[in-house]
């Protein structure tokens, strides 16, 4: 079927078009790079970290002469991690706010439609935080991250509860969406690479949204889990781990980035029910030697660069490097350049493959202390 | 499966189900005398939660140590607050309306619930939000890790529901309110010819279905101890399932609705899969409405001649 992809391509030539003309005519020299995540809804929190890192970074190339002397105008776009809301987003940004590059998204549900949206128009998209394996694996050439992926993700949490914790019978829950399921069954493969899949006692998922989750944990508690293991998010995640408290049930929870926030203290109604569980997420950036200069720059600036505020950073700069080394915008150009350098970023040496995954990226496990902060454990 | 799984998920879906049941009456109400679905009631509920949680920080703060009193203080001014609210929206978003299509009403309630969503979302922020613990009492049946527990605040929203349904119940049956409610149920026009002021008694539904659903936020926020912008949405659709399960129209019937739906979701979890938990509520909704198209306790409509 051709007929269906040739007003595609025409509308994509239109949109290139319209972009380089108004590249040409426009008196104010900049470019525009589009933000997306959930800038509102419950993983707001996310967003705002997008963003920190995003601006932090566009300030810091704009004042050192910004990309082939234009300078950055960043876009936010707010999915609140909604599929549909994300594509209307995607759409946005590039008719509408004219971005020749974005940034984002967070979930990665909402990633993987709109990234097709910019594949389309051809426009470089790096999301710092989508881990779903799906987000690279469609063939959209344009499409990058800047974190690792699930199937690195769950599998290490596999060989940490199989390993260390010892696990003898593991609950398994997830929240049946593209992220929490798919590192809920990355997890699983792993266990049963590992020969553990037997020890397997429960394989369930909860409904997004909801706060009551007691009958699924008087089921787990049923099954004897010493180890729950949990695909999903903090707002499910900390009603659940009081709820297992409640009910007097003490398997250790072991779960994901989705799970690692602050936020979660709250969620759960304390630290006393968080102390001790254990969370597999992006390594700490905070703690890498090569980006303690920019860390200190957030603070002078008031802002703590958690969680993914310094791979939006990363993500930034990269997208500076390479319109910089090829002098286009041009996603195509953009992704071929990037598959063939390395850059230099806040987070290290970057190198991606011929997917747009990172070639090396690791996760580190972290761990919950009793006065409701988590700390990073050895970096592997 | 063991004796004691199965009595503690009788505890959990009979805790569910009273919150379902205490919103419920909230839509049953006001269906009942208006024959319009309130969609903004789960906003209601989910307004009467922060409510809650500010009533209780405040009082702390000037340093209230008495737990009994700042509850019953919490939940005195989280359901006149409520309330408030409740009065409020009907008088601008419905009243108004009252007289024109049967639609216009449906897509205010829509928008008043997008209203409440959004402004708490943006002047409490989108975060979840929480409550530690404050009634940690629980009561264990059993012994070493075989035990049936209910806490005290589980025991306390099983006992609250049935209670304030038993209240409202005689209420309507037997008050001159009660009584006004039921003629303007049953002929608007008829009841204001004869002297009843029908804004009024409609304005009071109105305020007691919303002081029902701060009743259920005050519970929800002691037993779940976390809240977000959009725990009205969820929680709501269930409510109101509950309301049509029941027959919509009748207190008693959406009180049994919420119990069989909590009940349901609780037991089916439990012991076939969680994942397909809301799948079997809802289909058990479409049977008994394919065989009582009224629900289970209301009232086929009569034709008036």
């Amino acid at each position: 079927m051709d007929l269906p992809s040739f007003p595609r391509g025409l509308l994509a030539m239109v949109l290139a078009g319209g972009l380089s003309l108004s590249g040409l005519a426009g008196a104010a020299e900049t470019i525009k790079i589009g933000v997306a995540g959930p800038m509102t809804g419950g993983n707001a929190a996310f967003g705002e970290q997008f963003w920190n890192g995003a601006t932090q970074a566009a300030e810091a190339i704009n004042a050192a002469g910004g990309i082939n002397g234009k300078q950055i105008e960043l876009v936010k776009g707010d999915d609140a991690c909604e599929p549909k809301q994300a594509v209307a987003v995607a759409n946005r940004l590039l008719d509408q706010d004219k971005a020749t590059a974005v940034i984002g998204h967070f979930c990665s549900s909402s990633t993987i439609p709109a990234s097709e949206v910019y594949a389309d128009a051809s426009v470089l998209v790096i999301t710092p935080g989508s881990t779903n394996p799906k987000v690279t694996e469609r063939d959209l050439p344009t499409v990058f991250r800047m974190c690792g992926r699930d199937d690195q993700q769950g599998p290490m949490a596999a060989d940490f509860i199989v390993n260390k914790l010892k696990a003898k019978k593991i609950a398994v829950v997830h929240d049946k969406d593209t992220y929490g399921q798919g590192i809920a069954d990355a997890m699983r493969a792993r266990l049963k690479e590992l020969k553990a899949d037997k020890k397997e006692v429960l394989y369930e998922g909860l409904t997004r949204g909801e706060k009551d989750f007691n009958p699924l944990v008087t089921k787990i508690k049923g099954s004897g889990a010493d180890v729950v293991y949990f695909g999903g998010l903090y707002n499910e995640a900390g009603p659940l781990l009081r709820q297992l408290r409640d009910q007097g049930v003490k398997a250790t929870f072991v779960s994901g980035d989705g799970s690692l926030d602050p936020a979660i203290v709250a969620a759960a109604g304390g630290p006393k029910f968080i102390e001790g569980s254990y969370m597999t997420s992006v390594r700490e950036a905070r703690n890498i030697p090569a980006a303690q200069k920019v860390v200190a720059k957030f603070k002078a600036a008031g802002i703590d660069p958690a969680g993914y505020t310094l791979y939006s950073y990363a993500s930034l700069q990269s997208i500076a490097e390479a319109m910089k080394a090829t002098k286009s915008t041009d996603g195509k150009k953009l992704a071929d350049w990037l598959k063939s350098h390395t850059v230099t970023t806040v987070l290290g040496p970057k190198k991606w493959d011929a997917k747009g995954d990172l070639k090396e990226s690791g996760f580190s496990i972290y761990v919950w202390g009793a006065d409701g902060n988590y700390k990073e454990m050895a970096q592997k | 499966m063991d004796w004691h799984i199965l009595a503690q998920q009788l505890v959990n879906g009979l805790t569910l189900g009273s919150i379902y049941g205490l919103i419920a009456i909230g839509y049953t109400m006001v269906y009942g005398i208006i024959g319009m679905i309130n969609f903004a009631h789960g906003d209601v509920y989910m307004l009467s939660a922060y409510v809650t949680a500010i009533s209780l920080a405040t009082l702390f703060s000037f340093g209230l140590d008495s737990l009994p009193f700042a509850l019953l203080v919490t939940l005195v001014m989280t359901m006149v607050i409520t309330a408030a609210y409740g009065w409020t929206i009907e008088r601008i978003a419905y009243r108004p309306l009252r007289g024109s299509t049967r639609l216009a009403p449906l897509i205010s309630a829509i928008g008043v619930s997008l209203v409440l969503q959004n402004g708490v979302q943006l002047s409490q922020g989108a975060r979840t939000q929480g409550v530690p613990s404050l009634i940690p009492t629980t009561l264990r049946f059993g012994e070493g890790d075989d035990f049936v527990q209910i806490t005290l605040v589980q025991l306390m929203i099983i006992v609250i529901s049935l209670s304030s349904m038993a209240a409202l119940t005689w209420l309507i049956q037997r008050t001159s309110l009660g009584r006004q409610c039921r003629a303007t149920q049953q002929d608007r026009r008829m009841a204001a010819i004869l002297g009843i002021n029908t804004d009024r008694i409609i304005s009071s539904v109105f305020i007691i279905g919303a002081a029902m659903a701060a009743i259920a936020g005050v519970l929800v926020t002691l037993n779940y101890g976390s809240f977000d912008f959009n725990i009205g949405f969820v929680t709501g659709i269930k409510a109101f399932t509950a309301a049509v399960l029941g027959g919509i129209g009748s207190l008693p019937g959406a009180m049994l609705g919420g119990l069989i739906l909590g009940l349901a979701e609780a037991l089916f979890s439990g012991m076939v899969n969680t994942d397909y938990k809301d799948v079997f509520a809802f289909s058990l909704l479409v049977l008994v409405l394919i065989f009582r198209p009224t629900g289970l306790l209301g009232k086929p409509e009569v034709e008036k001649v």
